[in-house]
């Protein structure tokens, strides 16, 4: 045992680092070394039923959804929801894009998929123009004060958002932007800078410091490293933050529910009250078609991004 | 500490790095403004009486004491308990063993990793009416047992108030295992190859390999994601709201939803502000002493 506690202490010292910053990249590297040779062995066949199973419960609210969202009401009442559609109907999709009544108003998700756009786009847009400069010079450009400053951010990250709700909604109303598309944008952006700041800030400091002095010596100053320098480099972490930020800001419900009024409600608010409501038959396909409306632009993000949205969580979590 | 302009030796400290400074303003204003200001705010106002509008006249620790008074906080405490102790210990051992499956170079290594992960890029409230309906006991799982033959088969956990937060925790683990399933696997790339060899010579069983060399290896890797996870226990509201509304009665009642109900909707912002405070409490528990581990050793190194 003594020899296996001294081993894992030197590995710890090399691998520590390598966790952080190495590992979601190697983790996507996808299979090494030699493949097994004989393959039905018993354990590949426990191996892959596992995976297997595991991954049939993984789908299986996926087929549902969709399986659902194409009957009919009539067979919906007969049949089980994981028998397959028997006759395929898009009605509950038109209806749910255009006629589903969240509330007052009665013209289906495609108001909310508005507001949730104009939310998103310029939250994202913000939020990682600050937050970039931000992690630069903390990075760069330190001061006295910078390195506490840093500690009290990550601190603050984890403060839970409900403490801080009403002194913003007090903010928001005095400015006057209480209930409006804008206020929300200014939540969402403030609330995503200090992820992203860690993000950039860890991925700014683990660039090569030469560059940086090269740079100093040619006279070149903040602004002008940012831009010739640090901004044309960093396209990966850039695109990490967008994955974070939408899908973040777009799968936000709390400061919608919180921040908006029903003509300004977000996708996921508008989502809840369709399927919520009280009054009336329950339309379980009209539901889930507006369920899978509000989960394709994730969706649709994770697909086709894959491996970065992996290296997003992996880099925005592991440091966060 | 390697900051290349601390040798410029100018005199002013306030305008060095000014710059730097002016870009980090917005930064620096939010996090004392918003996150500290509005914190401290929140805190110092739950020792009012506050009710529709907030109220500086203080009432010392009135509100905690009807708080934890109320048979619906009492609940919403339980409620958390009980998903958060679940959940981490769920999310752990699910993410890891799939994990260690994962590392076993499998073949469509990619095709499992993106059916484990998608749930995470769904939203809470999305997970919650996906699970709302196959859960629902006239349509789902326990619609269909029936119909195969078992007329007496029950499994409602959204309709029985003594099991309805286990109806939660399916969902919640859906939705999140993948991630701890991620972070584990970038864990276990991390450990040297060499281990491996080293254990399979000396003839130690794999799963001995895990427990005694490889899991305490990873234990930076399980402080993150148990601080990930628990920090994100504290907050659960939306899944709540989707899938149950906090019902049966009152039996799935967690405090985020506490606090929002209080001070949206009962107008009595003091409990809210309370509750929230009470929030807070608990995830400094978490977070501070793991902060210092972090910090204090990153200092040092």
């Amino acid at each position: 045992m003594a020899d296996i506690s001294a081993l894992n202490t030197t590995a710890m010292g090399r691998n520590a680092p390598a966790i952080r910053n190495e590992a979601p990249g190697r983790a996507l590297s996808g299979p090494r070394g030699k493949r097994p040779k004989r393959v039905l062995s018993r354990r590949n066949i426990v191996l892959y039923g596992l995976l297997g199973l595991a991954a049939l419960y993984y789908l299986l609210p996926l087929y549902v959804m969709v399986v659902t969202s194409l009957k009919g009401m009539p067979e919906i009442r007969l049949g089980n929801i994981f028998s397959p559609p028997m006759q395929i109907t898009f009605q509950p999709w038109l209806k749910a894009w255009a006629e589903a009544c969240t509330g007052l108003n009665c013209d289906g998700l495609s108001r909310g998929f508005g507001n949730s756009v104009r939310i998103l786009v310029p939250s994202v847009i913000v939020s990682i123009a600050v937050a970039s400069v931000s992690g630069y010079a903390l990075a760069n450009w330190r001061f006295k004060g910078s390195e506490l400053f840093f500690s009290v951010l990550i601190v603050g990250a984890f403060i839970p958002y409900q403490v801080m709700i009403y002194p913003i909604v007090i903010i928001l109303r005095e400015i006057g932007i209480y209930g409006s598309l804008t206020g929300l944008v200014v939540v969402h952006t403030i609330f995503g800078m200090p992820i992203l700041t860690l993000l950039f800030r860890n991925y700014f400091a683990g660039l090569p410091e030469e560059l940086f002095k090269a740079a100093r010596i040619d006279g070149a100053g903040f602004w002008q490293i940012y831009g010739r320098i640090m901004l044309p480099m960093s396209l990966p972490i850039f695109v990490v933050a967008i994955i974070i930020q939408v899908t973040g800001i777009w799968n936000d419900f709390l400061f919608g529910v919180v921040f908006t009024r029903p003509d300004t409600y977000p996708m996921t608010v508008q989502l809840n009250n369709i399927v919520n409501s009280v009054q009336g038959v329950k339309e379980y396909n009209v539901n889930m078609a507006a369920t899978l409306l509000t989960g394709a632009v994730p969706l649709i993000v994770y697909f086709v991004s894959g491996r970065l949205f992996v290296r997003g969580i992996a880099a925005g979590a592991v440091k966060g | 500490m390697r900051s290349p302009s601390k040798k410029s030796g100018r005199p002013n400290q306030l305008f060095r790095n000014l710059n730097s400074k002016i870009a980090l303003t917005p930064m620096i204003l939010v996090a004392t403004v918003i996150f500290f200001g509005g914190t401290i705010w929140t805190v110092v106002y739950s020792f009012t009486n506050s009710r529709l509008l907030p109220r500086a006249s203080f009432v010392g620790l009135d509100q905690y004491q009807r708080l934890w008074a109320s048979s619906r906080w009492i609940v919403s405490i339980e409620n958390l308990a009980i998903y958060g102790i679940l959940s981490l210990i769920f999310s752990l051992v699910i993410g890891f063993i799939l994990a260690a499956l994962m590392d076993q170079k499998i073949r469509f290594e990619s095709a499992f990793r993106t059916i484990f992960l998608y749930p995470f890029a769904l939203s809470f409230i999305v997970t919650g009416l996906v699970w709302q309906w196959i859960l629902n006991p006239e349509f789902g799982v326990q619609g269909i047992v029936r119909s195969l033959g078992w007329e007496s088969f029950t499994f409602d956990p959204l309709y029985n108030p003594d099991i309805v937060i286990y109806g939660i925790l399916i969902a919640g683990l859906w939705q999140g295992t993948g991630l701890v399933m991620c972070l584990m696997l970038a864990g276990l790339r991390g450990i040297d190859e060499d281990i491996w060899k080293a254990a399979r010579v000396d003839g130690i069983p794999m799963w001995r390999t895990y427990l005694f060399v490889v899991i305490p290896m990873m234990r930076p890797v399980f402080i993150t994601t148990l601080v990930i996870i628990g920090s994100g226990i504290v907050k659960l509201y939306d899944l709540v709201v989707a899938q149950t509304s906090g019902g049966p009665g009152n039996a799935s009642e967690v405090p985020a939803k506490y606090v929002y109900d209080y001070m949206f909707q009962a107008q009595n912002l003091g409990q809210g502000f309370a509750a929230s405070t009470m929030m807070l409490l608990t995830v400094a528990i978490i977070v501070v002493p793991w902060a210092y581990l972090e910090f204090g050793g990153w200092k040092r190194g």
